[in-house]
C-alpha cells in the first residue's frame, strides 16, 4: 500500500481540489478544526465551494479566511453568530446559506458515511427546517425526512495517527471530525502528533484507517480560544 | 419585584433533581450550574461533545481543546467522557437526557417555542436547540417576560418561527412561573415573584392561563 503521510497540507491535498466542489470541515467553534488544511485551501485559490461546517469560523481564523477571499460560495452549517464578514457576504447575497440543526447536521454526515440514503428525526417538525420535506406519522408522532450528506473531499483535524491513518481525538476537539472522515469521496486529516504504527492502543482508536486517504504532521497549530473564561484560584 | 436574571438560574436548579442528565442552554441557563444543590448529583451535557462538564479552568491552564457548547473554556471531572457530535446528538434525541433549560424569543400557550430567528435580522443559526426540544424528557424555558418595548412574549400562539411545536414544560421568567405541559393542558399559573400581582402579570401577558 502506498504511504498516506505527506509532508504538509498542500502536498496532501494535491490533486484532490477543484472549482465547485463540496468539502466537509471539522471541528466547533474553533475547537478541533484542520487549520493547517484551511490555509493551504486558501493558498491553492480553489474557489466556488461547497463548505459543510458546524460553524463558519470568525473574522480571520478558520473558515473566516475563505469568506475574505471569496472562495465559499454556499455554507450548510447550524451556527454562524461569530462572524462579521459572513453577516455582509450573506445580506449582500454573495453567500448562499443553508441552516441545519446541529444534530441533524451531525446525523446527516453520519448517515452519508454509512450509506445511508435519508432518516427520520423529530428535530424540525412545524419549523422552517421541514418545509417543502416529507412528514411522516411512526407510532403518533411526527418526524421529517433528511437526507444523507457526502462531500467530494473531508477535511480533519486528529490529535495524534499513526501511519495506516488510525485517528484519535482530544476532549472536545473530537465533534464533527469522526462523521466528517466517513462521509468523504477523499479525506484528509492533519495531525498534531504522528506515531509509528503499532505504537497506538487498538482498543483507543476513534477513526480507524480505512477513512483516512493522506494524513501529516501540520507545522503549527495556533489552537486559537473563543472565549477564554477562566476562574481564580483561591488564596490557600 | 421581578426576579434577577440569578434568581431566575435559581429557581430554574429547583427542577433538578438527583441523578439527572442535564443541558444548559447559553445564558440565562448557564448559570443554572452556579445553583446546584449541595450533595446533589447531576451531571451536565454539553453538546459539542461532552457529559460531565466542570468548572472554568484556573488562570493560566486554559485547554483550546476542552469547550463548552458557548465556546467557553471549562474542565473536566472525574466522571467526564468525550464523544462525536453525532453520539452527543444521538443521546438527546433519543430522550437519554432528562432536562433541558433553555432561552426564549417567544413561547406560546399551546407550548410552542420560537428562540432562533426573528425574519428581518441576521439569522445566526438554531445550533443544537431544535433537537434538544425534540429529544429532551423535560424543557423548560427561562425568558424575560415581556421584550424591551413591554410587548408580551408568553402569548397564545408564537409569531416568530418556531424552534418546535408543543414542547415546553415550564416557563419560567422575571414575573412568575408557569405550567405550560406542552400545550396539553390549559397553562396555569404556579408562582410570583416577591411582590409580583397577579394583575400585573396578566397585563403582561397575552396568553391565557388560570391562576390559583
Amino acid at each position: 500500500m502506498a504511504s498516506k503521510i505527506a509532508t504538509n497540507a498542500a502536498e496532501a491535498l494535491d490533486g484532490l481540489l477543484f472549482d465547485g466542489m463540496t468539502i466537509m470541515s471539522g471541528g466547533f467553534g474553533l475547537c478541533g478544526i484542520p487549520e493547517n488544511l484551511i490555509a493551504a485551501l486558501r493558498e491553492h485559490g480553489v474557489k466556488d465551494l461547497t463548505v459543510i461546517s458546524n460553524n463558519a469560523g470568525v473574522d480571520g481564523f478558520g473558515l473566516g479566511v475563505l469568506l475574505e477571499t471569496g472562495q465559499i460560495r454556499k455554507m450548510i452549517a447550524s451556527y454562524v453568530g461569530e462572524n462579521k464578514l459572513f453577516e455582509q457576504l450573506y445580506l449582500s447575497g454573495r453567500l448562499e446559506l443553508e441552516f441545519n440543526p446541529q444534530g441533524t447536521l451531525a446525523e446527516r454526515i453520519r448517515a452519508g458515511g454509512a450509506g445511508v440514503a435519508a432518516f427520520y428525526t423529530r428535530t424540525g417538525v412545524g419549523t422552517p427546517v421541514a418545509e417543502g420535506k416529507e412528514v411522516r406519522d411512526f407510532d403518533g408522532e411526527l418526524y421529517v425526512m433528511e437526507r444523507g450528506l457526502t462531500a467530494d473531499l473531508a477535511l480533519v483535524k486528529a490529535h495524534t495517527a499513526d501511519a495506516a491513518g488510525n485517528l484519535v481525538y482530544r476532549k472536545t476537539a473530537r465533534n464533527f471530525n469522526p462523521m466528517m472522515a466517513t462521509a468523504g469521496r477523499k479525506t484528509v486529516a492533519e495531525v498534531e502528533v504522528l506515531v509509528e504504527t503499532g505504537a497506538l492502543d487498538h482498543d483507543h482508536i476513534h477513526t480507524p484507517g480505512i477513512y483516512v486517504d493522506r494524513l501529516f504532521k501540520g507545522v503549527s497549530f495556533e489552537k486559537r480560544i473563543e472565549q477564554l473564561t477562566t476562574r481564580k484560584r483561591e488564596n490557600a | 419585584m421581578a426576579w434577577t436574571r440569578d434568581q431566575m438560574a435559581a429557581r430554574a436548579a429547583r427542577e433538578l433533581k438527583d441523578g439527572f442528565y442535564v443541558n444548559l442552554g447559553i445564558g440565562i441557563p448557564t448559570l443554572v450550574a452556579n445553583h446546584i444543590p449541595a450533595g446533589m448529583d447531576v451531571t451536565l451535557q454539553s453538546e459539542n461533545g461532552m457529559l460531565g462538564m466542570g468548572p472554568f479552568p484556573f488562570e493560566g491552564e486554559a485547554d483550546p481543546d476542552l469547550i463548552n457548547a458557548g465556546k467557553q473554556t471549562i474542565t473536566e471531572l472525574s466522571a467526564s467522557s468525550y464523544f462525536s457530535s453525532a453520539d452527543s446528538f444521538a443521546m438527546i434525541r433519543g430522550g437519554h437526557i432528562a432536562l433541558s433549560i433553555l432561552g426564549g424569543l417567544q413561547v406560546g400557550q399551546n407550548g410552542d417555542l420560537a428562540n432562533w430567528m426573528v425574519p428581518g435580522k441576521m439569522v445566526k443559526g438554531m445550533g443544537g436547540a431544535m433537537d434538544l426540544v425534540a429529544g429532551v424528557g423535560r424543557v423548560v424555558v427561562a425568558m424575560d417576560h415581556v421584550e424591551k418595548t413591554g410587548a408580551p412574549k408568553f402569548l397564545p400562539a408564537c409569531s416568530l418561527p418556531l424552534t418546535g411545536r408543543g414542547v415546553v414544560d415550564l416557563l419560567i421568567t422575571d414575573l412568575a412561573v408557569f405550567d405550560v405541559n406542552r400545550g396539553k393542558s390549559p397553562v396555569r399559573l404556579l408562582e410570583l415573584a416577591p411582590d409580583v400581582t397577579l394583575d400585573e402579570v396578566r397585563a403582561k401577558t397575552s396568553a391565557a392561563f388560570e391562576a390559583g
